[in-house]
């Protein structure tokens, strides 16, 4: 009893619970996509899901062009948000908070409300939906969380190594190559990490955008788990969680990601 | 001038960024079935939407992701506030695993989440509906309210459990008027954060609402969004979640600004 | 040793975290009404100590009885001791009266009495009228002054208090210790109080325990541990004074500084090492006279308020320092006299380096988690254990840790006239001994080197 009770009084128990819960609903149902993966539907052992994905034309075709449009999603983000996120950082440039909050803002709406959005402004401008209607869509969704991490470690950036580039007779170019650049890259690591990883596994979204006719690797893996496919869809989850375990590891951001997203609030 | 450029851009970035969300805030105060018609003002497409009748389903949506959204951010911020006292007490190895393991749900993208416990409750042979919805909204929601307590506990002077202890008080007393009183305010944001995320989800919801009929509002768009049409009433209901998300996210900034107000002036 | 006049009684308490041993068998017994200080240095253990008595830790070992009742598992909300934090560790979110009336509200007493006893603990520590205000606004010592006010409303039977005036800035702090004082004499309970500094150990305490490297040194009052220290460490760390290798010749006769003296000290048996300590206080010094018993050269003065610190050499190249009211010149030749009373001879704990070990062959040994080459040893096998014996004098220490054979850190340091003794912390905790010329810091990183011809090997 009294070394119950000493248990309970340790504070560092208390994370039991929730040590229980991760390990069910996080660890084991990642178990679990694997355990299916190398299973047939009668439950043995075999590799048939991975030579059927690599065999079926159409799912190699999805991944590979889901690739691509995530790439395209990815250098535009990049592109425009980059500069963007230079400027609100610069206090000469932007002084305003409330700006950063704007920029923030969307990233908290629905998506698929967003994504009707889109839509809606298509029909309105009178544009075809399709692939442009898709990569702006994409653009559209994921670019605040490019600008996020890159604003947040630009701004945090110590003024004085660009004091001290320019001291050392650096021009306002120059500064910006070999000093900004360099020590903004973190930033655009978990920025690539949040727009990338996102693009690359949403279903839903292209085929609003797209009327059904442009299918994402995402949407594959939905159909096929939604028409009881369950090993071939956890098969394809397999590949995609591959694709993204070494995303994260080529931007290494992971510990980045998780804090930035905890700074937005 | 190069200010001037930079914030035309800015201001071109946000017009891109808001324009989707403003027509569909214009269009919902008039009738047409079709967007981009301008047939007049007219606040009906609101009233409609409230009604019910018709629009039965969509009600019933809109509670069902309400009630998931209380349930699941009640639920969280309970066990993530344990977990983060307990977390803050755990040292080396143990701590880093832990952590680790918390930030396995916010580095997953959702659909792997979604599958991922989609196959848990089918090997479990569990029927999915309310109660898978809720346990996987506390799965992706519980991470961001440790995130959220965790930097007050960081900032909570080590020896205040223990001089309550001292002075009598139980360790579930001291919890109670000691240790909750002073995480609080990383609770209410947690608990706010885990809200919205409820309500936003799409992805893990739709694999484990299961096949029962059950609808949230992420849901109820999915389906009729897929049939076609867009339901004239979903433009004030969208209007309305982006005044409420802009309300809720103003109120943490406010309340995390003042904290961080507060903390300057006590040093 | 269980009489009843003990209220605290703690006995063979041993506690380690993880390899540490923070704790070796400390033993201590309080009487009611005592106000004991358990001083140390940092990372002594008392801290420990005191967490283990309050129920924050638990030993791994041993028992603790308050008022006769064996509690040493029972949850520190349910012992009969309150303690004030360092870190004051008031409730932010409560004000003054209500982190006062905590644990009163705690054990349901009745109201009107909670506002007669929290108003009476706020006059007795200066803060009537504070009653209302934010805890956020006070002050240091008005925190500190809350937090007492809200562990003795309780009227516990033991005060624990944790280095409660470390925070505070010197005026501020000598205040609080008159203040401790009183308030010590007026409530009559048993005070327990942790302190490194022990300027403070004198004034406050009827007895204090110095602790180092989780034993006991020496239990005493006051004037014992000041004039009586128990050995090396206890005179090192109570007070300045000299220290200095000596030979007990025989009873009441010592020799140290190459000469022999006249001492009051008995029962050492004859040509024991010991250790001498002269408080620096203690030596007569006077102009260049016959009848000295010693004589020097000044080699610096400095004036400190009330006396003079000199350092004197002598002929032999010791150093001493002493203290005086008059000033002598830098170079003035000195005479000194000390009185027999005043040389304490202590046991020395060890007169070289014992070290558990194993033979790896007949010219190799390893001990301190490290092979030595020694010299060729007839008749013993390999794997056989042996002891390891090194004198002080025949450790090297140098600079670059790569250059030694093992690497640690120094962590005591005790200067003996003419040379330092220092303890070297290996990274596996064990301690080397070492007497050396050159001058090292504490904490400083070392390697360490041991020639093969000053390596003893014994059978066990």
């Amino acid at each position: 009893m009294k070394q119950l009770l000493r248990f309970f009084l340790k504070r560092s128990t208390w994370s039991i619970p929730y040590a229980i819960f991760l390990v069910g609903f996080v660890v084991l149902p990642l178990i679990l996509i694997f355990l299916y993966a190398f299973q047939d539907a009668e439950g043995n052992f075999t590799l048939a899901n991975f030579s059927k994905f690599i065999s079926s034309p159409e799912a190699a075709n999805t991944f590979v062009y889901s690739i691509g449009i995530a790439i395209v999603t990815t250098v535009l983000c990049i592109l425009l948000g980059y500069p963007a996120a230079y400027i609100l950082s610069n206090s000469e440039l932007c002084r305003s908070k409330v700006m950063v909050v704007l920029f923030i803002l969307p990233m908290w709406i629905n998506i698929l409300v967003r994504t009707l959005a889109t839509v809606a402004l298509f029909d309105f401008l009178r544009l075809p939906l399709g692939e442009g209607a898709l990569i702006f869509g994409m653009v559209y969704n994921f670019l605040p969380f490019m600008i996020y991490p890159i604003y947040n470690v630009m701004q945090k950036m110590d003024h004085s190594y660009i004091e001290a580039a320019q001291d050392l007779g650096a021009n306002p170019m120059t500064v910006f190559r070999k000093v900004v650049v360099p020590l903004s890259m973190p930033g655009v690591m978990s920025g690539v990490m949040m727009v990338f990883m996102p693009t690359i596994s949403t279903f839903a979204i292209s085929e609003l955008l797209t009327m059904n006719n442009i299918k994402l690797f995402g949407t594959t893996i939905q159909e096929n788990i939604n028409n009881g496919m369950w090993n071939y869809g956890a098969a394809l989850s397999l590949i995609m969680l591959v694709i993204i375990f070494a995303t994260e590891l080529f931007s290494d951001g992971d510990g980045d990601r998780a804090s930035n997203e905890g700074g937005i609030i | 001038m190069k200010k001037f450029f930079a914030q035309a851009y800015l201001w071109f970035l946000l017009a891109m960024l808001y324009a989707p969300i403003l027509i569909i805030a214009i269009f919902s105060f008039t009738e047409a079935k079709v967007l981009g018609n301008w047939t007049g003002f007219s606040t009906k497409l609101y009233t409609s939407l409230f009604s019910g009748g018709v629009h039965h389903s969509l009600l019933s949506a809109i509670e069902n992701t309400l009630i998931i959204a209380i349930v699941a951010a009640a639920l969280s911020t309970i066990l993530g506030s344990i977990a983060a006292v307990g977390i803050h007490n755990l040292y080396g190895r143990k701590k880093a695993v832990i952590n680790t393991l918390n930030n396995i749900p916010m580095l997953n993208p959702d659909i792997i989440t979604g599958i991922s416990l989609f196959l848990l409750f089918v090997s479990l042979g569990i029927t999915q509906g309310y109660a898978t919805v809720i346990l996987a909204h506390i799965t992706f929601c519980t991470p961001y309210v440790v995130l959220c307590v965790m930097p007050r506990l960081q900032q909570m002077n080590p020896n205040i459990y223990e001089a309550a202890l001292d002075l009598g008080a139980t360790p579930w007393q001291a919890l109670r008027k000691v240790i909750i009183p002073e995480i609080k305010p990383g609770m209410i944001s947690g608990f706010i954060l885990a809200f919205t995320l409820s309500i936003d989800d799409f992805a893990v919801t739709i694999f484990t609402i299961g096949t029962e009929g059950l609808e949230t509002l992420s849901t109820y768009i999915y389906a009729d969004a897929r049939k076609g049409g867009l339901t004239p009433e979903l433009r004030p209901l969208s209007t309305i979640i982006f005044v409420t998300v802009l309300i809720l996210l103003i109120v943490i900034n406010v309340r995390s600004q003042r904290a961080a107000k507060r903390k300057e002036a006590t040093r | 040793m269980k009489d009843s006049n003990f209220i605290i009684e703690l006995s063979h308490i041993s506690k380690s975290f993880g390899d540490k041993q923070v704790l070796d068998d400390v033993s201590l017994f309080v009487k009611k009404g005592e106000f004991v200080t358990i001083l140390g240095p940092s990372g002594c253990g008392k801290t420990t100590l005191l967490r283990i008595l309050a129920g924050f830790g638990t030993a791994d070992e041993g028992e603790i009885r308050i008022d006769g009742k064996d509690i040493t598992s029972v949850p520190p909300h349910e012992r009969p001791v309150n303690t004030v934090f360092q870190r004051y560790a008031l409730f932010p979110h409560l004000n003054v009266y209500d982190n006062i009336a905590f644990g009163l509200k705690l054990k349901k007493v009745k109201d009107d009495e909670i506002e007669l006893r929290v108003r009476k603990a706020l006059k007795m520590v200066g803060m009537t009228d504070y009653e209302w205000r934010d805890v956020n606004s006070l002050s240091g010592g008005q925190q500190q002054r809350v937090a007492i006010a809200r562990a003795i409303v309780n009227r516990p039977q033991v005060l624990l208090l944790d280095e409660p005036l470390a925070a505070l800035d010197l005026k501020m702090r000598k205040d609080m210790q008159m203040e401790l004082k009183d308030m010590h004499k007026t409530l009559g309970i048993t005070f327990v109080y942790v302190t490194h500094d022990q300027e403070e150990a004198l004034t406050l305490s009827d007895t204090i325990v110095v602790m180092s490297e989780g034993k006991v040194q020496q239990i005493g009052t006051p004037t014992d541990i000041y004039n009586e220290p128990a050995n090396s460490f206890v005179a090192d760390f109570i007070g300045e004074s000299n220290i200095l290798n000596g030979t007990m010749v025989e009873d009441r006769v010592v020799s140290f500084m190459g000469r022999e003296w006249e001492c009051v000290d008995e029962g050492f048996g004859e040509n024991a090492p010991v250790d001498v300590v002269i408080r620096p206080e203690d030596i007569y010094i006077m102009a260049k006279t016959d009848s000295g018993m010693l004589e020097g050269t000044v080699q610096s003065c400095i004036f400190k308020g009330v006396h003079y610190e000199m350092t004197v050499t002598t002929p032999d190249g010791y150093e001493i320092m002493i203290q005086d009211y008059n000033a002598f010149e830098v170079g003035q030749q000195v005479s000194m006299i000390i009185k027999p009373s005043d040389i304490h001879v202590m046991h020395k704990e060890r007169t070289c380096n014992t070290f558990e070990a194993t033979m790896i062959d007949s010219t190799h040994v390893e001990f301190l988690s490290t092979q030595f080459v020694c010299n060729e040893q007839a008749g013993i096998t390999g794997g056989e254990k042996v002891e390891v014996e090194v004198n002080f004098d025949r450790i090297e220490l140098m600079d670059n840790k790569e250059d030694g054979m093992l690497v640690g850190d120094v962590r005591f340091i005790l200067y003996k006239g003419d040379h330092y003794h220092l303890t070297v912390r290996t990274f596996d905790g064990d301690n080397i001994y070492v007497d050396t010329h050159d001058v090292w810091d504490d904490r400083d990183i070392v390697g360490v080197k041991i020639m093969p011809d000053d390596i003893r090997i014994k059978r066990v």
